[in-house]
């Protein structure tokens, strides 16, 4: 059914957009097309099919937390889900992201103390786990799928030194922490477009967990030598100042940002490779320097983060 | 000459041929017509041929960093002038 859901889901989003029907102007764009969702935007209204395989229920409940936090997460337009073809379709308005051209631009400070706010607020009840982890073992995944690389060893040794929550092979040491589980730049928009404030956008990771893993990409990306020392501080201050409960406001963050930090190392490395043997095309120069963080990694073991095992 | 301000005797100094005089009591100065302009020049003069300062090993506040991440300083050196466009993917890929 993979193949018809763009036509079909460019259908709904026209329908949302344009309850009344009739013709218009604006044109039809895929926003993404991915295993893990596509994406289109017609005019103003955006419209999501979630991967094949989504739960209903759990998407409804992280639905309903973007529905209840219109200051955090960007609100869709709809509070529940409709099915198409057998894929879950959810609406939203229009943001704009990031420009992908000048990530220099980044809004570091912005998504740090969104991130800080989220980890405040308390949880729903029957919010399922944060998928993090769970996302990191489907890179492992597909790094065994990829076939025989010489990378492939070091990362899976520094997989294989993780604690097993952070492998998704139980559960996280905090379970009432509300996290967004995949925060990168993609995650942010403007919304209104241009001028309005950033918002977090894509529900489908998020959930209750251990909330150093949203701020792991940026330690990771810092850890690698990739993110520049003052855009890494900027965004750990700003989370520290908002209060955000991931890390010691004042105090060394990377006992408890370490593991998270490893795994989403990790993961990216493993990303890396699979691709790379995808394509046919070796590995750049930063996809190396991840993989040598792996290697890297297996020489010194996980700290234990403060009152993990509580 | 006595200081406008305080009223105590000012003396004439020579400053890379710029005459300045200066108060004796409360030590301001008093440029004449034109002699702030000859100061600006002569220090413009004088930092132009000097040697960019050298690049400094660690320009950023220092940050605490994991034991396995990446030498301090860098040997990478990934960030800089301009951001390698394969991080530029990496920042917005799940």
């Amino acid at each position: 059914m993979t193949a018809d859901v763009l036509p079909a889901l460019t259908a709904k989003a026209r329908g949302a957009a344009h309850p009344q029907g009739g013709p218009c102007a604006h044109a039809d764009a895929v926003l993404a097309e991915r295993d893990d969702g596509t994406v289109v935007r017609h005019g103003d209204t955006v419209a999501k099919a979630h991967a094949p395989g989504t739960d209903p229920s759990e998407l409804s409940s992280r639905l309903g937390v973007a529905t209840e936090l219109p200051e955090i997460l960007l609100a869709p337009l709809r509070s529940t889900c409709v099915d198409l073809h057998g894929r879950l379709v959810t609406f939203w308005p229009y943001g704009t992201p990031v420009d992908p051209e000048a990530p220099e631009d980044a809004p570091w400070e912005e998504a740090a103390v969104l991130l800080a706010r989220l980890h405040k607020v308390p949880a729903p009840p029957e919010l399922p786990p944060m998928r993090g982890p769970a996302k990191a073992a489907r890179a492992i995944g597909r790094l065994r799928a990829a076939g025989p690389h010489p990378a492939a060893g070091p990362i899976l040794r520094a997989w294989a030194a993780l604690p097993d929550w952070a492998r998704g092979e139980a559960p996280m040491p905090d379970t009432r922490t509300l996290c967004h589980g995949d925060l990168h730049l993609g995650q942010l928009v403007r919304h209104p477009t241009r001028t309005g404030p950033w918002r977090l956008i894509d529900v489908d990771d998020l959930g209750v967990g251990v909330p150093a893993w949203d701020l792991a990409r940026p330690a990771a990306w810092f850890a690698c030598g990739l993110l520049p020392p003052d855009e890494w501080l900027r965004f750990l201050s700003a989370y520290q100042w908002e209060g955000g409960p991931a890390v010691p406001a004042d105090a060394d963050p990377w006992p408890a940002l370490d593991v998270p930090a490893r795994a989403l190392t990790v993961q990216t490395a493993a990303l890396a490779v699979a691709k790379s043997v995808a394509a046919g095309r070796p590995l750049d120069e930063v996809q190396q320097a991840v993989i040598d963080a792996c290697e890297r990694m297996v020489t010194v073991p996980p700290e234990l983060a403060q009152g993990s095992t509580k | 000459m006595q200081c406008p301000k305080c009223h105590a005797p000012m003396h004439t100094y020579n400053r890379n041929g710029v005459q300045i005089e200066q108060c004796s009591g409360c030590r301001g100065i008093f440029l004449d017509y034109g002699e702030l302009e000859s100061l600006t020049r002569l220090e413009s003069q004088w930092t132009q041929p000097a040697p960019p300062p050298p690049a400094a090993p660690q320009a950023y506040p220092a940050a605490p960093a994991p034991a396995w991440g990446a030498p301090h300083g860098g040997h990478h050196g990934h960030y800089g002038h301009k951001r390698h466009k394969s991080f530029g993917h990496m920042l917005f890929s799940s």
